[in-house]
């Protein structure tokens, strides 16, 4: 225990050292002023340091090691199949509850993912309030467990991970020429910010439980997928929900245009 | 003050409430089977509350106003030089001591070793992990000062996105094969909860401070960018270290 919070303190210490010193570096040596409230902005860094290390230790603590099990023990061949093996091509449907949980691991650790949280609030104000934070994340996190899903049912089917990634990245690039243009950019920047500190250990240990059970899969790879997935799908989903909400502005002011003068 | 300190409370327990109902949920009614330990699981859920309270203040106190700061006082200076500069430097020092890519890098170490690409030596592999990291480090600094000429420039970025990931198609098809997967998973390592925030807060100032740039339109995408640039650097990385791959599918 005492290790864990060690370990995340050191990793998210060197973040902020660097930042520190960048900061403080180009004060004193380009920008030549004193930059507006140094100490309450180191502060805050001193704040972000402590919050990572307690939310990494409080998962490691609580929650990784429970739900690493969990993700073996559902792809595990005693529970899918009650056998110790796997048949030679097992039926893809025989893993409901695998994918069930791929959807809700993947929907409930993107909630709680905190650069998800600053990029959410960070849309808010950009947006001036129009983008509702928690709206984003619901949607992202909805993203994340489609693609984690689908990840899931590919190790097990064995289908080709380049044809699902091609086929994924050519919805987005159709997607980009229809939806709204305010949208694009924040679409594309959740993608890559869903793969970090609470998803990928989690998602990790399931694509390596089903790999390593199926057989002709390739644990390396095939663990890859997902979290290619992971990224993949956030960008459809808030473009295809800008999308939504746009031709549902739109339909609502035709209605109104069309009650005013008939 | 307690009011908001309140609000932070209860916004850092619904985010947790997902995660514990999903675990609490499948241990009894699907794998039905008793919690190993429950006063760890308790601990471990009140840190999880705890650290996201402090996380979120210390992005509002911290993270967000640096970044914004800076592109301020860059567009106020109006140098786009050191703009550049800073904005390389901060690529390169958050996602070189990245724990995530120090992991990946010696990963690939091995790889590359039992592979035959490099000796087994233990000075060959850990400088060919360094190699590997500044590569990695190097090709985010490159996506910040893209993402900053972007910015300056009001470049649309799916341009950028879809053209980079042509580039990453094309690429792979004459990567040495030991590379290519690593390639890949770097793209996903280098965006730290420490630099995402930052970075936002620095493109979202900068689309801010400058004339005729939207905050929502310009401000963002230069994280998309990080996660793009390192798939292509270590694949060209890669190809200078070894050869283009000639033959083989892919």
């Amino acid at each position: 225990m005492i290790e864990g919070l060690t370990t995340a303190l050191i990793a998210t210490s060197r973040d902020v050292f660097a930042v520190s010193a960048l900061l403080l570096g180009f004060q004193y040596f380009v920008l030549r002023q004193p930059i507006p409230q140094i100490r309450r902005l180191l502060l805050g860094l001193v704040l972000v340091v402590l919050g990572l290390a307690f939310f990494l230790m409080g998962l490691e603590l609580a929650l990784f090691p429970l739900g690493e099990l969990m993700a073996t023990q559902l792809s595990s061949p005693e529970f899918v199949f009650g056998s110790e093996t796997v048949p030679e091509s097992p039926p893809w449907w025989k893993y409901g509850w695998v994918y069930l949980f791929a959807a809700i691991v993947g929907f409930s650790t993107t909630l709680a993912e905190p650069a998800l949280i600053a990029v959410a609030i960070k849309a808010k104000k950009a947006s001036r309030g129009t983008i509702r934070p928690w709206g984003l994340r619901l949607v992202v996190a909805i993203g994340v467990a489609a693609g984690i899903t689908l990840g899931a049912f590919r190790i097990v089917t064995g289908a080709s991970l380049v044809l699902f990634v091609a086929v994924g990245y050519l919805i987005v690039i159709i997607q980009t020429a229809f939806a709204p243009k305010s949208i694009i950019p924040l679409a594309y920047d959740s993608g890559g910010v869903t793969t970090s500190t609470v998803t990928v250990p989690l998602v990790t240990a399931l694509g390596l439980g089903l790999a390593a059970t199926i057989p002709g899969r390739n644990p390396a790879l095939d663990g890859f997928g997902l979290i290619a997935f992971a990224s993949l799908f956030p960008m459809i989903t808030v473009m295809g929900y800008a999308q939504l909400a746009d031709w549902r502005a739109r339909r609502r002011l035709m209605r109104a245009e069309k009650g005013t003068n008939p | 003050m307690a009011r908001m300190f309140a609000r932070r409370m209860w916004e850092a327990v619904r985010d947790l409430l997902p995660i514990v109902v999903v675990v609490v949920g499948f241990q009894t009614l699907v794998l039905r089977q008793p919690f190993p330990n429950v006063a760890e699981l308790l601990v471990g859920a009140l840190f999880v509350v705890f650290g996201l309270m402090l996380f979120v203040q210390g992005l509002e106190m911290g993270l967000f106003p640096i970044g914004e700061a800076m592109a301020y006082a860059f567009a106020k200076k109006g140098s786009l030089a050191w703009l550049l500069v800073f904005g390389f430097l901060l690529g390169f020092s958050t996602t070189v001591a990245e724990p995530a890519l120090i992991a990946i890098a010696g990963e690939a170490a091995d790889v590359a070793s039992s592979a035959g690409y490099i000796s087994s030596d233990e000075a060959v592999r850990s400088a060919y992990a360094l190699q590997l990291r500044l590569t990695v480090a190097l090709s985010v600094g490159a996506a910040i000062v893209l993402g900053i000429l972007r910015i300056l420039r009001g470049w649309p970025i799916q341009w950028l996105i879809i053209g980079g990931y042509g580039i990453v198609v094309s690429v792979t098809f004459i990567a040495p094969e030991a590379i290519i997967g690593i390639a890949f998973d770097s793209g996903g390592v280098t965006t730290s909860t420490v630099t995402v925030p930052l970075v936002t807060a620095l493109g979202v100032g900068l689309a801010t401070s400058i004339r005729g740039r939207d905050p929502l339109i310009d401000g963002f995408g230069m994280i998309a960018l990080a996660s793009l640039t390192p798939m292509i650097f270590v694949m060209l990385f890669g190809i200078l270290r070894f050869g283009i791959r000639v033959g083989g599918a892919g």
